[in-house]
Protein backbone atom coordinates (compact mmCIF):
# COMPACT_ATOMS: atom_id res chain seq x y z
CA UNK A 1 0.00 0.00 0.00
CA UNK A 2 2.94 2.34 0.52
CA UNK A 3 4.16 4.15 -2.58
CA UNK A 4 6.86 2.01 -4.13
CA UNK A 5 9.96 3.20 -6.01
CA UNK A 6 8.16 3.05 -9.34
CA UNK A 7 5.46 5.43 -8.24
CA UNK A 8 8.00 7.79 -6.64
CA UNK A 9 10.06 7.84 -9.85
CA UNK A 10 6.96 8.58 -11.88
CA UNK A 11 5.98 11.34 -9.47
CA UNK A 12 9.41 12.95 -9.79
CA UNK A 13 9.12 12.79 -13.58
CA UNK A 14 5.60 14.22 -13.32
CA UNK A 15 6.88 17.07 -11.16
CA UNK A 16 9.52 17.85 -13.78
CA UNK A 17 6.81 17.70 -16.45
CA UNK A 18 4.69 20.17 -14.49
CA UNK A 19 7.72 22.40 -14.07
CA UNK A 20 8.30 22.20 -17.83
CA UNK A 21 4.70 23.21 -18.52
CA UNK A 22 4.87 26.10 -16.07
CA UNK A 23 8.18 27.22 -17.49
CA UNK A 24 7.76 26.78 -21.23
CA UNK A 25 4.17 26.07 -22.22
CA UNK A 26 2.00 28.17 -19.93
CA UNK A 27 3.89 31.45 -20.69
CA UNK A 28 2.90 31.13 -24.36
CA UNK A 29 -0.75 30.59 -23.51
CA UNK A 30 -0.51 33.35 -20.93
CA UNK A 31 0.97 35.70 -23.49
CA UNK A 32 -1.86 34.95 -25.89
CA UNK A 33 -4.40 35.60 -23.13
CA UNK A 34 -2.76 38.86 -22.13
CA UNK A 35 -2.42 40.03 -25.71
CA UNK A 36 -6.07 39.27 -26.27
CA UNK A 37 -7.08 41.12 -23.12
CA UNK A 38 -4.92 44.07 -24.11
CA UNK A 39 -6.32 44.09 -27.63
CA UNK A 40 -9.89 44.02 -26.38
CA UNK A 41 -9.18 46.71 -23.80
CA UNK A 42 -7.55 48.87 -26.45
CA UNK A 43 -10.40 48.31 -28.84
CA UNK A 44 -12.97 49.26 -26.24
CA UNK A 45 -10.89 52.28 -25.28
CA UNK A 46 -10.57 53.37 -28.88
CA UNK A 47 -14.30 52.99 -29.40
CA UNK A 48 -15.00 55.01 -26.27
CA UNK A 49 -12.54 57.69 -27.34
CA UNK A 50 -14.01 57.83 -30.83
CA UNK A 51 -17.48 58.17 -29.36
CA UNK A 52 -16.31 61.01 -27.09
CA UNK A 53 -14.57 62.68 -29.99
CA UNK A 54 -17.70 62.41 -32.08
CA UNK A 55 -19.72 63.92 -29.27
CA UNK A 56 -17.18 66.74 -28.94
CA UNK A 57 -17.19 67.38 -32.66
CA UNK A 58 -20.98 67.37 -32.72
CA UNK A 59 -21.22 69.93 -29.95
CA UNK A 60 -18.47 71.99 -31.57
CA UNK A 61 -20.31 71.94 -34.88
CA UNK A 62 -23.54 72.91 -33.17
CA UNK A 63 -21.81 75.80 -31.39
CA UNK A 64 -20.19 76.95 -34.59
CA UNK A 65 -23.47 76.80 -36.48
CA UNK A 66 -25.02 78.88 -33.71
CA UNK A 67 -22.22 81.46 -33.94
CA UNK A 68 -22.45 81.54 -37.72
CA UNK A 69 -26.19 82.02 -37.54
CA UNK A 70 -25.72 84.87 -35.08
CA UNK A 71 -23.11 86.46 -37.29
CA UNK A 72 -25.35 86.11 -40.31
CA UNK A 73 -28.20 87.73 -38.39
CA UNK A 74 -25.91 90.54 -37.33
CA UNK A 75 -24.71 91.07 -40.89
CA UNK A 76 -28.28 91.12 -42.15
CA UNK A 77 -29.18 93.57 -39.38
CA UNK A 78 -26.29 95.82 -40.21
CA UNK A 79 -27.04 95.63 -43.92
CA UNK A 80 -30.63 96.60 -43.27
CA UNK A 81 -29.51 99.46 -41.08
CA UNK A 82 -27.09 100.59 -43.75
CA UNK A 83 -29.76 100.30 -46.40
CA UNK A 84 -32.09 102.36 -44.26
CA UNK A 85 -29.37 104.89 -43.66
CA UNK A 86 -28.60 105.10 -47.37
CA UNK A 87 -32.28 105.39 -48.12
CA UNK A 88 -32.71 108.10 -45.49
CA UNK A 89 -29.67 109.96 -46.74
CA UNK A 90 -30.86 109.70 -50.33
CA UNK A 91 -34.26 110.92 -49.30
CA UNK A 92 -32.74 113.80 -47.35
CA UNK A 93 -30.42 114.61 -50.25
CA UNK A 94 -33.28 114.50 -52.68
CA UNK A 95 -35.40 116.74 -50.47
CA UNK A 96 -32.48 119.13 -50.05
CA UNK A 97 -31.87 119.16 -53.79
CA UNK A 98 -35.51 119.71 -54.45
CA UNK A 99 -35.59 122.55 -51.96
CA UNK A 100 -32.44 124.03 -53.44
CA UNK A 101 -33.77 123.73 -56.95
CA UNK A 102 -37.07 125.18 -55.84
CA UNK A 103 -35.31 128.07 -54.10
CA UNK A 104 -33.13 128.83 -57.10
CA UNK A 105 -36.11 128.56 -59.40
CA UNK A 106 -38.00 130.90 -57.12
CA UNK A 107 -34.99 133.21 -57.12
CA UNK A 108 -34.83 133.07 -60.91
CA UNK A 109 -38.53 133.71 -61.12
CA UNK A 110 -38.21 136.58 -58.68
CA UNK A 111 -35.25 138.13 -60.49
CA UNK A 112 -36.88 137.62 -63.86
CA UNK A 113 -40.05 139.19 -62.56
CA UNK A 114 -37.97 142.04 -61.15
CA UNK A 115 -36.20 142.45 -64.45
CA UNK A 116 -39.43 142.30 -66.33
CA UNK A 117 -40.90 144.82 -63.96
CA UNK A 118 -37.89 147.09 -64.44
CA UNK A 119 -37.96 146.68 -68.19
CA UNK A 120 -41.65 147.42 -68.08
CA UNK A 121 -40.99 150.41 -65.92
CA UNK A 122 -38.30 151.65 -68.30
CA UNK A 123 -40.50 151.02 -71.24
CA UNK A 124 -43.40 152.70 -69.51
CA UNK A 125 -41.04 155.57 -68.70
CA UNK A 126 -39.97 155.85 -72.32
CA UNK A 127 -43.57 155.48 -73.44
CA UNK A 128 -44.58 158.14 -70.99
CA UNK A 129 -41.79 160.36 -72.20
CA UNK A 130 -42.79 159.75 -75.79
CA UNK A 131 -46.36 160.30 -74.84
CA UNK A 132 -45.55 163.42 -72.96
CA UNK A 133 -43.33 164.60 -75.81
CA UNK A 134 -46.10 164.00 -78.15
CA UNK A 135 -48.41 165.80 -75.82
CA UNK A 136 -46.21 168.79 -75.27
CA UNK A 137 -45.15 168.61 -78.87
CA UNK A 138 -41.69 169.24 -78.11
CA UNK A 139 -38.54 167.50 -77.36
CA UNK A 140 -37.92 167.12 -73.80
CA UNK A 141 -34.35 166.57 -72.83
CA UNK A 142 -34.44 163.13 -71.15
CA UNK A 143 -31.25 163.88 -69.28
CA UNK A 144 -32.66 167.09 -67.82
CA UNK A 145 -35.77 165.36 -66.66
CA UNK A 146 -34.23 162.05 -65.64
CA UNK A 147 -34.87 162.59 -62.00
CA UNK A 148 -38.47 163.39 -62.71
CA UNK A 149 -38.86 160.38 -64.95
CA UNK A 150 -37.20 158.01 -62.47
CA UNK A 151 -39.52 159.24 -59.80
CA UNK A 152 -42.38 158.64 -62.15
CA UNK A 153 -41.14 155.13 -62.94
CA UNK A 154 -40.92 154.15 -59.28
CA UNK A 155 -44.33 155.40 -58.66
CA UNK A 156 -45.86 153.23 -61.33
CA UNK B 1 13.66 -9.59 -9.37
CA UNK B 2 17.04 -9.62 -11.09
CA UNK B 3 16.56 -13.22 -12.06
CA UNK B 4 13.35 -12.59 -13.91
CA UNK B 5 13.20 -8.88 -14.89
CA UNK B 6 11.29 -9.69 -18.03
CA UNK B 7 8.63 -11.57 -16.13
CA UNK B 8 8.32 -8.74 -13.62
CA UNK B 9 7.94 -6.16 -16.33
CA UNK B 10 5.50 -8.26 -18.29
CA UNK B 11 3.43 -8.79 -15.19
CA UNK B 12 3.63 -5.10 -14.35
CA UNK B 13 2.43 -4.08 -17.81
CA UNK B 14 -0.26 -6.70 -18.16
CA UNK B 15 -1.51 -5.71 -14.72
CA UNK B 16 -1.73 -2.11 -15.86
CA UNK B 17 -3.49 -2.97 -19.08
CA UNK B 18 -6.41 -4.61 -17.26
CA UNK B 19 -9.54 -2.53 -17.12
CA UNK B 20 -11.66 -2.17 -14.04
CA UNK B 21 -14.72 -4.36 -14.58
CA UNK B 22 -17.62 -5.33 -12.34
CA UNK B 23 -16.86 -8.29 -10.11
CA UNK B 24 -20.07 -9.98 -11.20
CA UNK B 25 -19.19 -9.75 -14.90
CA UNK B 26 -15.41 -9.81 -15.35
CA UNK B 27 -15.75 -11.09 -18.94
CA UNK B 28 -18.10 -10.75 -21.86
CA UNK B 29 -20.59 -8.14 -23.04
CA UNK B 30 -21.42 -6.79 -19.58
CA UNK B 31 -17.78 -6.40 -18.55
CA UNK B 32 -18.18 -2.65 -18.47
CA UNK B 33 -14.97 -0.66 -18.25
CA UNK B 34 -15.84 1.28 -15.12
CA UNK B 35 -12.54 3.16 -15.11
CA UNK B 36 -12.94 4.53 -18.66
CA UNK B 37 -16.54 5.49 -18.02
CA UNK B 38 -15.74 7.17 -14.71
CA UNK B 39 -12.76 9.17 -15.95
CA UNK B 40 -14.46 10.22 -19.19
CA UNK B 41 -17.63 11.27 -17.37
CA UNK B 42 -15.73 13.20 -14.72
CA UNK B 43 -13.70 14.98 -17.38
CA UNK B 44 -16.79 15.63 -19.50
CA UNK B 45 -18.65 17.11 -16.56
CA UNK B 46 -15.59 19.17 -15.64
CA UNK B 47 -15.36 20.51 -19.19
CA UNK B 48 -19.07 21.38 -19.27
CA UNK B 49 -19.01 23.04 -15.87
CA UNK B 50 -15.86 24.98 -16.66
CA UNK B 51 -17.05 26.33 -20.02
CA UNK B 52 -20.60 26.82 -18.74
CA UNK B 53 -19.38 28.96 -15.84
CA UNK B 54 -17.16 31.03 -18.11
CA UNK B 55 -19.97 31.38 -20.63
CA UNK B 56 -22.45 32.44 -17.96
CA UNK B 57 -20.14 35.12 -16.63
CA UNK B 58 -18.97 36.17 -20.09
CA UNK B 59 -18.73 39.89 -20.57
CA UNK B 60 -18.61 41.95 -23.73
CA UNK B 61 -15.98 44.11 -22.06
CA UNK B 62 -12.41 43.21 -21.26
CA UNK B 63 -12.46 39.46 -20.46
CA UNK B 64 -10.86 37.97 -17.39
CA UNK B 65 -8.03 35.50 -17.81
CA UNK B 66 -10.32 32.49 -17.66
CA UNK B 67 -12.77 33.93 -20.15
CA UNK B 68 -9.96 34.93 -22.48
CA UNK B 69 -8.61 31.38 -22.40
CA UNK B 70 -12.02 29.88 -23.15
CA UNK B 71 -12.51 32.43 -25.92
CA UNK B 72 -9.16 31.53 -27.46
CA UNK B 73 -10.05 27.83 -27.48
CA UNK B 74 -13.51 28.57 -28.84
CA UNK B 75 -12.20 30.86 -31.55
CA UNK B 76 -9.57 28.33 -32.56
CA UNK B 77 -12.15 25.56 -32.93
CA UNK B 78 -14.62 27.84 -34.68
CA UNK B 79 -11.89 28.91 -37.10
CA UNK B 80 -11.18 25.29 -37.96
CA UNK B 81 -14.87 24.61 -38.54
CA UNK B 82 -15.23 27.77 -40.62
CA UNK B 83 -12.32 26.75 -42.84
CA UNK B 84 -13.80 23.37 -43.71
CA UNK B 85 -17.54 23.73 -43.43
CA UNK B 86 -19.48 26.49 -45.15
CA UNK B 87 -22.91 26.42 -43.64
CA UNK B 88 -24.79 26.68 -40.39
CA UNK B 89 -22.21 26.15 -37.65
CA UNK B 90 -24.66 26.08 -34.74
CA UNK B 91 -24.39 22.31 -34.32
CA UNK B 92 -21.02 21.52 -35.85
CA UNK B 93 -19.18 24.24 -33.90
CA UNK B 94 -20.18 23.02 -30.44
CA UNK B 95 -19.70 19.43 -31.56
CA UNK B 96 -16.15 20.17 -32.65
CA UNK B 97 -15.48 22.06 -29.41
CA UNK B 98 -16.75 19.16 -27.33
CA UNK B 99 -14.73 16.63 -29.29
CA UNK B 100 -11.58 18.70 -29.09
CA UNK B 101 -11.65 19.60 -25.40
CA UNK B 102 -12.99 16.28 -24.21
CA UNK B 103 -10.51 14.21 -26.20
CA UNK B 104 -7.72 16.51 -25.11
CA UNK B 105 -8.63 16.16 -21.44
CA UNK B 106 -8.93 12.39 -21.71
CA UNK B 107 -5.60 12.20 -23.54
CA UNK B 108 -4.06 14.42 -20.90
CA UNK B 109 -4.73 11.69 -18.33
CA UNK B 110 -1.82 9.97 -20.06
CA UNK B 111 0.51 12.56 -18.54
CA UNK B 112 -0.40 11.57 -14.99
CA UNK B 113 2.03 9.03 -13.54
CA UNK B 114 0.78 5.62 -14.68
CA UNK B 115 0.85 4.31 -11.15
CA UNK B 116 -0.77 7.32 -9.45
CA UNK B 117 -4.46 6.62 -10.00
CA UNK B 118 -4.11 2.84 -9.57
CA UNK B 119 -2.22 3.50 -6.32
CA UNK B 120 -5.04 5.74 -5.07
CA UNK B 121 -7.77 3.32 -6.11
CA UNK B 122 -5.87 0.45 -4.52
CA UNK B 123 -6.41 2.14 -1.18
CA UNK B 124 -10.13 1.70 -1.81
CA UNK B 125 -9.64 -1.93 -2.70
CA UNK B 126 -9.81 -1.50 -6.47
CA UNK B 127 -6.98 -3.35 -8.13
CA UNK B 128 -7.11 -2.34 -11.77
CA UNK B 129 -7.59 1.21 -12.92
CA UNK B 130 -6.68 2.62 -16.32
CA UNK B 131 -6.66 6.38 -16.30
CA UNK B 132 -6.72 7.07 -20.05
CA UNK B 133 -10.19 6.50 -21.54
CA UNK B 134 -8.92 7.19 -25.06
CA UNK B 135 -6.54 4.24 -24.78
CA UNK B 136 -9.65 2.08 -24.60
CA UNK B 137 -11.24 0.99 -27.89
CA UNK B 138 -14.66 1.12 -26.26
CA UNK B 139 -14.26 4.85 -25.69
CA UNK B 140 -12.79 5.74 -29.07
CA UNK B 141 -15.31 3.62 -30.95
CA UNK B 142 -18.11 5.10 -28.90
CA UNK B 143 -17.13 8.52 -30.12
CA UNK B 144 -16.40 7.57 -33.72
CA UNK B 145 -19.67 5.58 -34.05
CA UNK B 146 -21.53 8.64 -32.77
CA UNK B 147 -19.79 10.59 -35.49
CA UNK B 148 -20.90 7.90 -37.98
CA UNK B 149 -24.51 8.34 -36.86
CA UNK B 150 -24.12 12.08 -37.36
CA UNK B 151 -22.60 11.52 -40.82
CA UNK B 152 -25.57 9.39 -41.86
CA UNK B 153 -28.05 11.82 -40.27
CA UNK B 154 -26.59 14.82 -42.07
CA UNK B 155 -26.35 12.90 -45.35
CA UNK B 156 -30.08 12.26 -45.17
CA UNK B 157 -30.76 15.79 -44.02
CA UNK B 158 -28.73 17.44 -46.79
CA UNK B 159 -29.71 15.16 -49.68
CA UNK B 160 -32.97 13.56 -48.64
CA UNK B 161 -33.54 9.81 -48.56
CA UNK B 162 -33.76 9.37 -52.33
CA UNK B 163 -30.86 11.71 -52.99
CA UNK B 164 -28.60 9.89 -50.55
CA UNK B 165 -29.63 6.45 -51.83
CA UNK B 166 -29.15 7.63 -55.39
CA UNK B 167 -25.65 8.71 -54.50
CA UNK B 168 -24.90 5.48 -52.65
CA UNK B 169 -25.88 3.39 -55.70
CA UNK B 170 -24.78 5.49 -58.66
CA UNK B 171 -21.54 7.15 -57.52
CA UNK B 172 -18.70 6.89 -58.28
CA UNK B 173 -18.89 4.47 -61.28
CA UNK B 174 -22.15 5.39 -62.97
CA UNK B 175 -25.88 4.87 -63.26
CA UNK B 176 -25.89 1.50 -65.01
CA UNK B 177 -27.94 -1.08 -62.98
CA UNK B 178 -25.06 -3.56 -63.15
CA UNK B 179 -22.89 -0.99 -61.34
CA UNK B 180 -25.32 -0.43 -58.49
CA UNK B 181 -23.89 -3.17 -56.30
CA UNK B 182 -20.20 -2.24 -56.79
CA UNK B 183 -21.07 1.37 -56.16
CA UNK B 184 -22.93 0.54 -52.99
CA UNK B 185 -20.18 -1.77 -51.76
CA UNK B 186 -17.54 0.87 -52.32
CA UNK B 187 -19.58 3.59 -50.63
CA UNK B 188 -20.28 1.32 -47.70
CA UNK B 189 -16.59 0.61 -47.26
CA UNK B 190 -15.85 4.31 -47.52
CA UNK B 191 -18.52 5.11 -44.96
CA UNK B 192 -17.50 2.44 -42.48
CA UNK B 193 -13.79 3.14 -42.83
CA UNK B 194 -14.36 6.59 -41.36
CA UNK B 195 -15.29 5.57 -37.80
CA UNK B 196 -12.74 2.76 -37.86
CA UNK B 197 -9.90 5.07 -38.83
CA UNK B 198 -11.03 7.73 -36.35
CA UNK B 199 -11.25 5.32 -33.45
CA UNK B 200 -8.17 3.25 -34.26
CA UNK B 201 -5.92 6.26 -34.81
CA UNK B 202 -6.76 7.79 -31.45
CA UNK B 203 -6.70 4.47 -29.64
CA UNK B 204 -3.42 3.44 -31.24
CA UNK B 205 -1.63 6.63 -30.34
CA UNK B 206 -2.86 6.72 -26.77
CA UNK B 207 -2.36 3.02 -26.16
CA UNK B 208 1.17 3.16 -27.54
CA UNK B 209 1.91 6.25 -25.46
CA UNK B 210 0.63 4.56 -22.35
CA UNK B 211 2.66 1.46 -23.15
CA UNK B 212 5.85 3.48 -23.60
CA UNK B 213 5.22 5.13 -20.23
CA UNK B 214 4.88 1.69 -18.68
CA UNK B 215 8.03 0.40 -20.36
CA UNK B 216 9.99 3.38 -19.10
CA UNK B 217 8.44 2.91 -15.67
CA UNK B 218 9.88 -0.60 -15.77
CA UNK B 219 13.33 1.02 -15.42
CA UNK B 220 12.37 2.22 -11.94
CA UNK B 221 12.22 -1.31 -10.62
CA UNK B 222 15.31 -2.51 -12.52
CA UNK B 223 17.35 -2.33 -9.35
CA UNK B 224 20.09 0.20 -10.19
CA UNK B 225 20.28 3.92 -9.42
CA UNK B 226 21.65 4.61 -12.91
CA UNK B 227 18.63 2.98 -14.52
CA UNK B 228 16.42 4.77 -12.01
CA UNK B 229 17.86 8.14 -13.11
CA UNK B 230 17.50 7.15 -16.75
CA UNK B 231 13.91 6.23 -15.98
CA UNK B 232 13.19 9.69 -14.60
CA UNK B 233 14.83 11.38 -17.60
CA UNK B 234 13.11 9.10 -20.09
CA UNK B 235 9.75 9.44 -18.41
CA UNK B 236 10.05 13.23 -18.41
CA UNK B 237 11.21 13.47 -22.02
CA UNK B 238 8.45 11.13 -23.22
CA UNK B 239 5.95 13.14 -21.15
CA UNK B 240 7.04 16.42 -22.75
CA UNK B 241 6.85 14.82 -26.18
CA UNK B 242 3.47 13.41 -25.27
CA UNK B 243 2.05 16.90 -24.68
CA UNK B 244 2.45 17.36 -28.42
CA UNK B 245 0.89 13.97 -29.21
CA UNK B 246 -2.20 14.44 -27.05
CA UNK B 247 -2.82 17.89 -28.54
CA UNK B 248 -2.31 16.66 -32.10
CA UNK B 249 -4.54 13.62 -31.60
CA UNK B 250 -7.32 15.74 -30.12
CA UNK B 251 -6.92 18.19 -32.99
CA UNK B 252 -6.95 15.43 -35.63
CA UNK B 253 -10.03 13.81 -34.15
CA UNK B 254 -11.81 17.18 -34.19
CA UNK B 255 -10.75 18.13 -37.72
CA UNK B 256 -11.67 14.73 -39.17
CA UNK B 257 -15.05 14.89 -37.45
CA UNK B 258 -15.65 18.28 -39.07
CA UNK B 259 -14.39 17.05 -42.44
CA UNK B 260 -16.55 13.90 -42.41
CA UNK B 261 -19.70 15.77 -41.43
CA UNK B 262 -19.12 18.55 -43.94
CA UNK B 263 -18.50 15.85 -46.59
CA UNK B 264 -21.91 14.44 -45.70
CA UNK B 265 -23.38 17.81 -46.71
CA UNK B 266 -21.68 17.80 -50.09
CA UNK B 267 -22.99 16.23 -53.25
CA UNK B 268 -20.74 14.00 -55.27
Amino acid sequence: MLPNATLIGEMIAFAILIWFCVQFIWPHINKAIEERQLKIAEGLDAAERARAELRDADSKVAAEIKVARQQAAEIIDRAQQQANQILDKARADAIGEINRLKASAQDDIASMAQRAREELREKVGALAVQGAAKIVQREIDPAAHKALLDQLATEI
Amino acid sequence: MASEPQGGLTEYISHHLKHLTPHSNPEGFWAVHIDSITVSLVLGVLFCLWFWMKARKATAGVPGRGQAFVEIVLEFVDGQVKDVFHGDRRVLGPLALTVFVWVFLMNAMDLLPVDLLPWITEKFGIGHFRAVPTADTSMTFAMSLTVLVLIIFYSFKAKGFSGYMNEMFTAPFGKHPLLWLPNFALNLVELLSKPVSLAMRLFGNMYAGELVFMLIAGLFSAGSWLLYGMGIVGYTVWGIFHILIISIQAFIFMVLTIVYISMAHEHH
